[in-house]
């Protein structure tokens, strides 16, 4: 019984910790834009959704993607195709385009779930570009120029996007609704089947669970947040182009979850913050043709020494010597 | 009569490229036995696990669980049925507690095991039952360990305690000993009689100190095929067994 007590006053303390360290965050979040240029940080939080939706199949599920680009894409040029053609609202729009990428979610999954491993990894990435050359050639993703000059619109038709402080709000609300879902998905009865099966999958299967059918539900989720970032991020920049349908994309969200730490909560928004200001600043300096040299040899260092990531070393670190 | 039996096999045949793994194997278990197949390496008696737990397809036969036919059924329709296996490895989730790992057996009932936007502090109902079971198998102290720092026998009551959660009428054990040291087969060897009250087990198993002191029935294979079923005593005394299973012992 005395255990009992003392593991559950251990377990309430972690939790107000948890508690202490999201209100710091959230709190940071609020202020950030009035040291930052907001649309860099708006860069980093559409990239760190990106990097999360990613984490939930391969961290949590066990399944590397590698056509996560595609879902990125097509919420990007959904969203900025209604909001042009149609003159929907901010709102609607990225509701619609995340609507879209989870469809295709549906589908990619449906195609790429027989599979395991690298075969799993292979269909998504055959998928993903087919999806890619559909979008050269399809009319309404204007092919090689991509769809210019969104309009940000005035979000449920009354405050104005234009601005970047507004929009900026309106980008970190999404971001922390996301992340939200993502955090609730891990720790849900679900998460728990989830995990379960990134364990050990014939005995999940061997204790009654279809585990394709929950591999499929956490690949529609997210396919959605893929998707859901992609649409932001075309209201960000006023623009969808190729470079978000391509499999370098692929690549470079699977660069920032390894990089922050996969499988941890936090990891691949610090792996996609620490991506996008490494491309915004030597981009701008000397060593601009070197990006892809630096992010190569920052991602072989990291596969050869921090293994668990950016975040997953600190909480090794943590473990070791706080507990 | 056929009702006595929970698991029968009719002429039940596995072929790999022109390799029979399982030939025309007739399996009865009858309920409540604790039922042992062995066999010498190589004899068939994990390839005709798998058939029968759905992890593999028969090329011919049918497998009936209360007389239902479960031939073309898939693994987890079976394992809803109540038939659950165990692995020749051990089959838990290491980087989860001891006590998450017989939740997740568990929470199946609850119905919920799709439901991403709920807490999963609504699967705290499931604590005390998981406790019992824990209880059950000696591993009530372990519950907060993260199960890949267990040793290996706790792993494998660990399982046990994971398959019971399910409430199984059959209990199918692929060697459940092996690779344990003397202190852990005791042990298993002790849960595997407990837990058998009220239930039917179909085990595999290589050490035949376990198979003569747990078994009431045995169905040895030799090369795929049925070579001789009975009680302990009647198998051990049949000369083909004794050439077969036990080689030079027997001269």
């Amino acid at each position: 019984m005395t255990t009992q007590t003392l593991d559950s006053s251990a377990m309430d303390k972690s939790v107000s910790k948890n508690r202490m360290l999201y209100a710091v965050l959230l709190f940071l979040g609020l202020v950030a834009p009035l040291a930052i240029y907001p649309v860099f940080l708006m860069k980093v939080l559409c990239f760190a959704l990106f990097a999360c939706a990613f984490n939930l199949m391969l961290g949590y599920g066990g399944l590397l993607s590698f056509g996560h680009a595609a879902f990125l894409a097509t919420g990007g040029y959904i969203t900025g195709h209604v909001v042009m053609q149609w003159g929907v609202t901010p709102e609607i729009g990225i509701l619609i385009g995340t609507l879209c990428s989870a469809a295709m979610g549906f589908v990619f999954g449906k195609l790429a779930i027989r599979r395991q491993g690298i075969y799993f990894a292979m269909i998504t990435l055959a998928l993903s570009q087919l999806v890619f050359f559909l979008y050269v050639q399809a009319p309404f993703t204007g092919g090689e120029n991509g769809l210019q000059g969104i309009p940000r619109g005035e979000l449920f038709g009354v405050i104005s996007l234009a601005d970047n402080m507004p929009m900026y709000y309106f980008v970190f609300a999404i971001f922390v609704l996301g992340f939200a879902l993502i955090h609730r998905t891990i720790h849900s009865p679900f998460g728990q089947i989830l995990k379960a099966i990134r364990e050990n999958e014939p005995r999940a299967v061997s204790l009654g669970y279809d585990v394709d059918k929950y591999k499929l539900v956490a690949f529609v989720i997210s396919a959605g947040l893929a998707g859901l970032a992609g649409s932001t991020k075309s209201l960000v920049f006023q623009l969808s182009s190729l470079t978000d349908a391509h499999w370098h994309m692929s690549g470079e969200v699977i660069l920032m979850t390894l990089l922050g730490g996969v499988g941890t909560i936090f990891g691949p928004v610090v792996g996609a913050a620490t991506v996008v200001t490494l491309q915004n600043y030597l981009s701008q300096g000397p060593l601009a043709s070197w990006v892809p040299v630096i992010l190569g040899l920052i991602f072989v260092i990291c596969v050869l020494i921090f293994r668990s990531g950016i975040v997953g070393e600190i909480q090794k670190f943590a473990k070791k010597n706080f507990s | 009569m056929s009702q006595d039996f929970v698991l029968e096999t009719q002429s039940l045949t596995k072929e790999f490229k022109g390799f029979t793994a399982v030939d025309d194997v007739n399996l009865q278990v009858q309920r409540g036995h604790i039922h042992a197949l062995i066999g010498p390496n190589g004899a068939g008696k994990t390839t005709c696990f798998n058939l029968l737990t759905k992890f593999l397809t028969p090329t011919r036969g049918t497998i009936l669980f209360n007389g239902k036919d479960i031939t073309h059924s898939s693994p987890t329709d079976i394992a809803k049925m109540g038939m659950v296996r165990s692995f020749q490895i051990s089959a838990v989730f290491p980087h989860l507690t001891v006590m998450d790992n017989v939740r997740i057996a568990l929470q199946r009932k609850l119905g919920t095991s799709f439901h991403f936007w709920k807490s999963d502090k609504s699967l705290d109902v499931l604590n005390d039952r998981a406790m019992e079971l824990l209880e059950e198998v000696d591993l009530g102290k372990w519950a907060d360990t993260i199960t890949v720092e267990m040793p290996y026998g706790r792993k494998r009551a660990l399982e046990l305690a994971t398959t019971l959660a399910l409430e199984p009428e059959l209990m199918l054990l692929d060697e459940p000993t092996q690779g344990m040291g003397h202190e852990d087969v005791e042990r298993v060897m002790h849960l595997i009689k407990k837990v058998s009250a009220g239930r039917t087990i179909l085990m595999v198993e290589h050490n035949l100190h376990v198979v003569s002191s747990l078994s009431d029935r045995i169905t040895v294979l030799q090369r795929g095929a049925v070579l001789t079923e009975g009680p302990y005593e009647e198998v051990s005394q049949n000369p083909d067994v004794r050439e077969a299973y036990m080689g030079s012992e027997a001269a």
